[in-house]
């Protein structure tokens, strides 16, 4: 094994050790394994029958009882159920779009913030433009002209979201541009692209590792808003289709809580956990803090 | 000559002439240190014979040969010519252990060979040894001293002619900057470097420097061997910068007022003269040559009538 | 008339890998109208030592020991007293001015901060005030007007000392004030430190006392009356500056005086002298006297047990087995 791969995978191994020491981060991992699990889960622990609103079997609006753990919506069905499979359409969308968007914005900011001239500046001038623009209006254009489907509501998150991270993203490369070893690396004759990959990328990915935090809770609100206002897959019971579906049937009104809340307790469990996690990997790959 | 410089000027935005003029001449195996005041444009002058920047008139020459500033050729460049600079712990990436900065030059250029083992020797050429524990270190778990022959290393992996210094000294230790010095000086003696000093220290200068250039506000304003220009000033900026160096036996120092002027209004005729001690009234309106590089001891102002 | 006092003073912090001994009984005086240097390299509790005085330390330092600025024990005082006795009796010239100085507020108004505070000088008065310590520090008085960025590094460390010498205290501790600085730039800086003190002995309000710490023994030999040196928590060599810089007696001195040679010093050329390794980490002292792993004289006793700082002729001290009496 030569030198390189032999520390990368020492660091691997006290990387899962420190991890496993922090007990934040372990709370947070285990969340989001049981949502995980769930999401994955589900297709094969959930009958198609639980979801068809032709073939439900409860009444509307039941309280929690022992055979609807959650009480049922307007037509019957199982919440928990629901809920357990709008675990997967949410993941899905919160972390593939959370991917598109850290990978847009972390290109961006780190082009914009190594380069000079006009190729920077038009950079930030793009990434300012997606700043400003309202998000909805944006957001909503996009899906009409994609269709509904829950990909394009992916795509429609990805592109509309990353203007945030690139602007953080660049302001950490701009100060990390200043750094003597970047001059060193310009000395040993380093191009452009190493520069960025093997100096800059490293000592900003903290920032994108915690940013990534934030964007899943951003955008996994995002989901809920345009699947409420019928932008998203009809038939993908997300956390947000179900609130949306709550309030239009007049859950609300009834005071049907099981029907309101726990939609909301996940999408706040789901953002604590992934927060947890960030906070506790940052700790640990900034060997400053780590000693 | 390995490396040299002739007419050379660098200006920042149109305006600022950090280097104004300089024809400098370094020959192989030599020590030659570039002493001045922060804003002299020493930085400047070193960054440009590297290559790092572009003159924006005048030519930098290696071996006789004009640097040519294609991507490829100054990458090819930069294995012959290595910097170090002031503090090592800016200058190393905290994220990055001890082998992998050493390393470094060895991917960018792409070298074959055993990395191991180049590394390894670099690191104990460095006098880090045994080099192997010092492999998985990372930066901030070292000392100043360390930290800078880790650096050193860094840049003798690539096995370079000429090593350019930037104040290696003035961030470590008193303590251990005596090895640092006597590193660089075996580095001389051991493998035939030629080193360029950038410092502010005289004292510096003394410990090792062949020959000291000292510069100000953007043009070299005394030159030649250390021993003569140390103890023999002729330039009234370098009787003013030695004057004032911490010491009991010296007389009276000579205390500039003001500091070095801003590169954007350089003073007509002499450009020292409105902080000149013995200034006369031509030196503001005759303009002084440039220093022409020589072997001997030379210097630029109207008050020495002929340089040997 | 001794200003203040250092009483077996010691400073310990608290860290996750245990109690840090940063100082380690030092015992130190300064008279009213004398500057006394503290020579020592990072690391060594030199700054640590003149944080104590002004109780600026964090929470996790414990410090034990007394410090009795003139005469009245400043560990023991109440909040009150101790407000009080900052800045308008002992201040701090901070090193690196630049980030020592509120980039948003203009250069008079934080002169004129601890005036304010302490009121000294009723309001109406301040603005002269000001353009007076300006002017003592070699500033024009209209610089007021300015904020930091629009001064050179020479004229921010200029303005640090201004404030310092605003409640016109008895004692100024000057930590590194020429770290950064170009060697001209600070001759200056060095200069106008040593006018005051003697401006000061001359004036009505009798002698101020000045605490310079550097880690250059040259800057500290031309400008002090008395040097202490520093090593691992210790002194370990004290006297008057000008001896203690001609002729050093403590092996480690001697390295410090060689490190920044003389020039025309024949001997120094091509052979700059240092230390192997590096100086030890508080929180991992060797053993017997902390210097010996370094120590080009070391004996076998050096590692068992630590020499005491001892006169060694009249006005010297030393804490090495291997200097004689």
């Amino acid at each position: 094994m030569s030198i390189a791969t032999q520390r990368r995978h020492r660091g691997l191994t006290q990387f899962a050790n420190s991890f496993r020491q922090d007990r934040t981060g372990m709370t947070g991992l285990v969340i989001l394994a049981i949502f995980i699990a769930t999401a994955i889960l589900a297709p094969i622990l959930i009958p198609d029958a639980a979801l068809d609103v032709t073939k439900a079997d409860g009444g509307r609006f039941e309280p929690p009882s022992f055979s609807y753990p959650l009480g049922t919506d307007e037509v019957g069905r199982s919440i928990l159920l629901m809920l357990a499979w709008g675990t997967r359409i949410s993941l899905t969308v919160g972390l593939a779009a959370t991917l598109i968007s850290m990978v847009i914005g972390t290109a961006f900011g780190i082009m914009a913030g190594h380069f000079r001239g006009v190729g920077s500046q038009a950079l930030v001038g793009v990434t300012d433009w997606f700043l400003v623009i309202p998000f909805l209006p944006l957001a909503i254009v996009l899906a009409t002209v994609l269709g509904p489907s829950t990909l394009n509501l992916i795509i429609v998150i990805g592109i509309t979201s990353w203007a945030g991270t690139a602007r953080l993203i660049r302001a950490q490369t701009l100060s990390i541009e200043g750094r003597p070893y970047l001059e060193r690396s310009k000395a040993l004759g380093a191009g452009n692209w190493y520069q960025m990959s093997r100096h800059v990328l490293p000592n900003v990915f903290p920032l994108v590792l915690a940013n990534t935090t934030l964007t899943v809770a951003i955008v996994i609100l995002s989901e809920t808003t345009l699947s409420f206002l019928g932008l998203g897959d009809p038939g993908a019971p997300s956390w947000g289709a179900l609130l949306d579906r709550a309030f239009s049937s007049g859950a609300v009104s009834r005071g049907a809580w099981w029907y309101v809340l726990p939609p909301g307790i996940c999408v706040v469990l789901v953002v604590l956990a992934f927060t947890l996690v960030g906070r506790a990997m940052e700790r640990i790959v900034d060997p400053r803090r780590a000693s | 000559m390995i490396i040299s410089a002739q007419d050379l000027s660098v200006c920042f935005d149109g305006r600022v002439r950090a280097v104004d003029g300089v024809d400098l001449d370094i020959p192989a195996g030599e020590i030659l240190a570039l002493v001045g005041e922060s804003g002299c444009g020493k930085t400047t002058l070193a960054r440009t014979l590297l290559g790092l920047e572009k003159p924006t008139s005048g030519t930098v020459s290696f071996e006789g040969q004009p640097l040519s500033y294609s991507t490829k050729a100054l990458k090819k460049y930069r294995s012959q010519v290595q910097l170090i600079l002031q503090d090592p712990l800016g200058a190393l990436n905290p994220r990055h252990t001890v082998y992998d900065a050493v390393a470094e030059g060895l991917r960018v250029q792409k070298i074959p060979g055993d990395e191991t083992a180049l590394v390894a020797d670099a690191l104990s050429r460095a006098g880090l040894r045994p080099p192997e524990r010092f492999f998985m270190r990372f930066p901030h778990e070292l000392s100043g001293g360390q930290r800078q022959r880790v650096v050193i290393a860094g840049a003798l992996v690539l096995s370079p002619r000429v090593l350019i210094a930037d104040e290696p000294v003035s961030s470590l230790d008193a303590s251990v900057r005596g090895e640092i010095l006597n590193l660089l000086l075996s580095l001389r003696d051991d493998l035939g470097l030629t080193v360029l000093v950038v410092t502010h220290d005289l004292g510096l200068a003394w410990n090792i420097a062949d020959r000291v250039s000292v510069m100000y506000l953007g043009r070299i304003v005394e030159s030649g061997p250390t021993a003569e220009v140390l103890t023999n000033p002729q330039h009234p900026y370098t009787q003013a910068l030695l004057s004032v160096v911490p010491d009991i036996s010296r007389t009276a120092p000579i205390v500039l007022t003001g500091e070095t002027p801003d590169p954007t209004r350089i003073p007509s005729g002499c450009r020292f003269h409105p902080r000149c001690p013995v200034a006369m009234e031509q030196c503001s309106k005759t303009t002084l040559p440039i220093l022409i590089p020589s072997r001997g001891h030379a210097a630029v102002c109207l008050r020495i009538s002929d340089s040997d | 008339m001794t200003l203040l006092q250092f009483r077996d003073l010691s400073v310990d912090y608290a860290s996750s890998e245990g109690i840090v001994p940063a100082v380690r009984g030092v015992t130190l005086d300064v008279a009213a109208g004398e500057t006394l240097g503290i020579a020592g390299e990072s690391g060594c509790g030199k700054t640590t030592l003149a944080s104590t005085v002004l109780r600026l330390l964090p929470d996790s330092a414990q410090v034990r020991g007394e410090i009795l600025l003139d005469g009245v024990d400043i560990l023991s005082m109440k909040w009150g007293r101790l407000r009080a006795v900052r800045w308008s009796q002992a201040a701090i010239v901070f090193q690196g001015a630049l980030h020592a100085l509120n980039p948003v507020q203009r250069i008079g108004d934080q002169i004129a901060e601890p005036i304010r505070l302490h009121q000294t000088v009723p309001e109406k008065q301040i603005n002269a005030r000001v353009g007076e310590l300006l002017s003592q520090v070699g500033l024009p008085a209209s610089r007021a007007k300015s904020y930091p960025h629009q001064l050179s590094g020479g004229q921010r460390q200029r303005v640090m000392i201004a404030m310092a010498l605003a409640c016109k205290p008895a004692l100024i501790i000057a930590d590194e004030p020429t770290t950064a600085l170009d060697v001209m730039v600070q001759a200056q800086v060095l200069d106008l430190l040593t006018g005051l003190v003697r401006d000061a002995s001359a004036g009505p309000d009798g002698g101020m006392g000045m605490i310079l710490i550097s880690h250059d023994l040259g800057v500290l030999g031309t400008t002090c009356d008395r040097i202490a040196v520093m090593y691992a928590g210790q002194i370990i060599e004290s006297g008057p500056a000008l001896e203690i810089f001609d002729n050093p007696k403590h092996p480690y001195t001697r390295a410090l005086a060689a490190a920044f040679p003389r020039i025309g010093d024949p001997t120094a050329r091509y052979s700059p002298t240092g230390l192997p390794g590096d100086p030890p980490f508080p929180g991992d002292l060797p053993t017997g006297c902390a210097f010996h792993p370094r120590c080009p004289i070391a004996v076998d006793s050096c590692r068992d047990s630590a020499p005491a700082l001892v006169q060694v002729v009249p006005h010297r001290m030393a804490a090495c087995f291997k200097v004689d009496s």
